[in-house]
This record gives C-alpha cells, structure tokens and sequence, in this order.
C-alpha cells in the first residue's frame, strides 16, 4: 500500500478562525506578563547591583531561581502549587501571565544590570561633579543611555517570552497552541492546524522584530 | 583674602596604598594653582578629593567653608560642595544622549531649578564665550575633541562655580586641539575664577598659574611661583621631573 500525504489546504484555512481566538489570549499573556516583567526587571536588577548586601542578594537569589528554573515547572507549581498554599484556586490566564511576568523579570533583571554596568563611570562623576543627587544623576544621564543598549536583548527577551506561552497549554488557557490541540481533536488534521499555529506566532514574532528594528534605528541615530 | 580650598594633613589611601600624604594645601579666591607629577603621583586624586569623588581617609577638608569630612563622617557639605565647584575630565565625559545645549541646560534646571528659558539663554551665552556657538544642537559626538572639551568648560561654568577643577583637560586630544582649550582656560584666569589644574602643559603652567605644586608619590614636594618652581626647583625630585618633561 503506497502511503501519499497530501497538504490539506481547505483545512488549513479552515482552522484560521478558530485557531485566531486563541491570538489575543497569546498576547494578553506574553505582553502582560512582559509589563510586570519589565517593571520587576527595573526593580530587581537595580537591586541586584545596590552597594548594600540585604537588597542585593534577595535579588540576585530572585534572578537565579527563576533562570535556573524550567518556566513549564514554574507555571504548574503557580497553577497547580500555590492554590494548596493560599487555600484559592488560580484561573489559568492569571498563573499565565504571573509566570511570564516572574520568569522574563529575571531575565531582565540581568538586560537592566548589564545595560546600567556598561555606562562609562565617568557619565557619573560628571551628573555628581554638577551637584546633581544620586538618583537625578541615574534617571537623567545613566538610565535614558542603558535604556538604549537595553532595546535589544529586551526585544529578544519579548520573543522568547511570546513563545514560551504555547506552553500554558498544559493548563488550559485558551491560546494558541490549546486552540490547535482542540480543532484537532475535533478534525485530525494535526499537520495542517500545527503549520498554522507556527505561522501565526511567526507573524507575531516578525512583526515585533520589525518594530524593535525601526526602534534601534530611532534610537541609535541619535546617539 | 578669602580662602576656597583648604587641605590639612589630608590623608588617602586605595586599599593599602597610601597615594596622599599629609597633604597641606590653600587656594586662595582667585587663584590659579598648576598640580604637576609624574602620572601615578596622586594629583588626580588630590584633585577629585576636592569634589568628593574620592574619599579621603584622614585629616581636614574645608572647600569654600564647607567642611567635607572624611570617609565615613557627614558628607552632608558634600552637595553644597558640588554645587559651587565644577569639574572638567580628561575624557570629557559629555552626555551622548543629549544636545550640547542640553548638556549645558540640564544641571542649571534640575539642581537650581533654573526655568527652560533663563537656562537656554545661560547655554547660548555660554557656548558662545567658549567659541562655538553655532554647534549648540549637535550631539557630542558629532563635534571634535577640542570642542567637545570646550562645550565641558561650559557645561561646568553654567553652574557659576566658585572654583573649577581641571583633571588634565588636554591629555585626551590631539596635539592640534589643545591650544583652544587652553586658549578658554587661559581666558578663564584672567577674568579671575578660582582654578586647580592637573595638566602635562608645562607652557601653560608657567604663563598662567598663581602657583605651581609638584606631587611626588603622593607629596607635595615643592611648591612655589611657577619661575621659581620651572628654572630654580629645589628638590631633586622636581629637578629630575622637571629636566624630563622639559628636555624633548
């Protein structure tokens, strides 16, 4: 018997609708959990190169953990774990967007300390030199010049986070990857939907690398 | 005469390096001291003590009657230090990601809370005193090194310092570019502002300085008028220092 695959067409561009809705719970979760993210990697990576030893370490202790972890071990023990501990259970898109939010903040944690770091004392000296605070000097001479080295790796940041959502599907969230799984079920048309889903998170991808690209060219030109 | 700077028995170390040496030192108001040394001799640091950006370890501090403690004492002077005493580096040190005139504008209106406009016409006015006034919405870096230095000199007198402080201003440039530096520092003497220079300019220090010091590992060795100090050194350390730097 002679066994021929034949690309379905028809079912590919059936599946689209159904598999768009997942689109927005896709977003919602990578692009919330990257604004806590963001927010949590400002605030711990700044700690995390504080001269004072209690503020520095509970960062850095932060920052290891969730790097060191798989971020699928720390949205089950979210999803799964913590209900035992606050005795709630937790809906699936929050623990979603807590684990982005938790696990992408370590790594820019490290994007923020790296960018801070890689400013030349001397812009220091000369913001203290002009009687300028600590904090004055750091917002408005050190912070806008990280901030532009830091566009990149937080784009790539952005990225890897968009994609790690597909991984919520293990706990229900209707994004897309759960969305290609059920149409399947209903359909067998696995190769077809799965081709889809990859496009979808490519057209995702492509165009915040665009963005990020037309920011960089923005940003550097005026360096 | 009023006194700006006063050093007594200052004292520092890096580690267990002692790179300042019962240092005693008064700059008069007015004055222009010359720091000469090999490099390694500490008069950078002597200098970036007077400012705070190094602590110094023991002995007394006073910068126009504003007693700096030693390290670990009340830095609470510290501000108002700063506040009246500029500083121009050797590496410029400009902010890339402003405006000349932004660089100008920007301590007048975060730490005197100078309005947009009075800080915009002080930039303007600065800029063209120091010669380039036509460059002030360029970005640093699109400007020459000499330049770069001058819009330094700038950014520091816009704070209308009592005092600047040179850490060899023209040590970074290209040979062709330190007499216009030297040219706005020279005019800054003569109009009388208060000024402590660490440079290599031996030419310089003898046409402008009040006073010259020569620091060897961390002491002040000699010290007196700069034609005292260039044909008639006393010390043997200024002598040999002197018949180096001079000889090429």
């Amino acid at each position: 018997m002679e066994f021929q695959f034949q690309f379905d067409w028809q079912a590919a561009i059936n599946s689209i609708p159904y598999l768009l809705k997942g689109v927005p719970y896709t977003l919602l979760i990578s692009f919330g959990g990257l604004a806590i993210g963001f927010v949590l990697g400002i605030i711990f990576g700044l700690l995390s190169i504080n001269k004072k030893w209690f503020l520095r370490w509970p960062a850095t202790a932060y920052i290891e953990i969730f790097r060191g972890t798989p971020i699928l071990v720390q949205v089950l023990f979210i999803f799964y774990g913590l209900p035992d501990l606050i005795g709630n259970p937790i809906d699936p898109l929050t623990a979603g967007i807590a684990a982005i939010a938790l696990n992408s903040g370590a790594y820019i944690s490290e994007v923020v300390r790296g960018g801070v770091q890689s400013i030349d004392k001397g812009q220091t000296e000369a913001g203290l030199s002009l009687g300028l605070s600590r904090s004055q000097t750091f917002w408005s001479i050190i912070w806008p010049q990280a901030f532009r080295r830091m566009i990149p790796p937080l784009g790539n940041q952005a990225i890897v986070s968009i994609k790690d959502t597909s991984l919520f599907s293990v706990i229900g969230v209707g994004e897309l990857v759960r969305q290609g799984q059920v149409y399947i079920a209903n359909t067998f048309t696995a190769f077809e939907v799965y081709f889809v889903v990859a496009c979808l998170y490519l057209m995702i991808t492509l165009s915040l690398s665009l963005l990020l690209r037309l920011l960089e060219r923005r940003g550097l030109a005026s360096v | 005469m009023t006194q700006i700077v006063q050093m007594k028995g200052m004292n520092k170390y890096f580690g267990k390096l002692h790179v300042l040496k019962d240092i005693n030192l008064t700059v008069e108001a007015g004055e222009v001291v010359v720091i000469i040394g090999a490099s390694g001799s500490g008069k950078s640091t002597l200098i970036r003590c007077v400012n705070g950006l190094e602590e110094y370890e023991s002995g007394k501090l006073v910068v126009d009657g504003n007693e700096l403690a030693p390290k670990g004492g009340n830095q609470k002077a510290l501000a108002e230090i700063r506040k009246e005493v500029g500083m121009v580096f050797q590496q410029f040190n400009l902010f890339p990601h402003l405006t000349v005139k932004r660089n100008i504008m920007l301590a007048p209106m975060k730490v005197k809370k100078a309005s947009q406009v009075i800080a915009n016409a002080t930039a303007e006015r600065l800029l063209n005193r120091v010669g380039i006034g036509n460059q002030a919405d360029k970005y640093p870096s699109q400007l020459s090194g000499g330049q770069q230095q001058r819009v330094a000199i700038a950014r520091a007198l816009a704070m209308e310092p009592r005092l600047m402080l040179f850490d060899e201003p023209t040590s970074a440039l290209d040979p062709e570019m330190i007499g216009e530096v030297l040219d706005v520092m020279r005019e800054l003497a003569k109009e009388g502002m208060t000024m402590m220079v660490v440079t290599h300019e031996m030419g310089f220090a003898r046409e402008v300085a009040d006073r010259v010091i020569y620091i060897h590992e961390g002491q002040i060795v000699e010290e007196g008028k700069p034609g005292d100090v260039f044909d008639n050194p006393q010390n043997e350390r200024t002598q040999a220092f002197l018949s180096r730097v001079l000889a090429h």
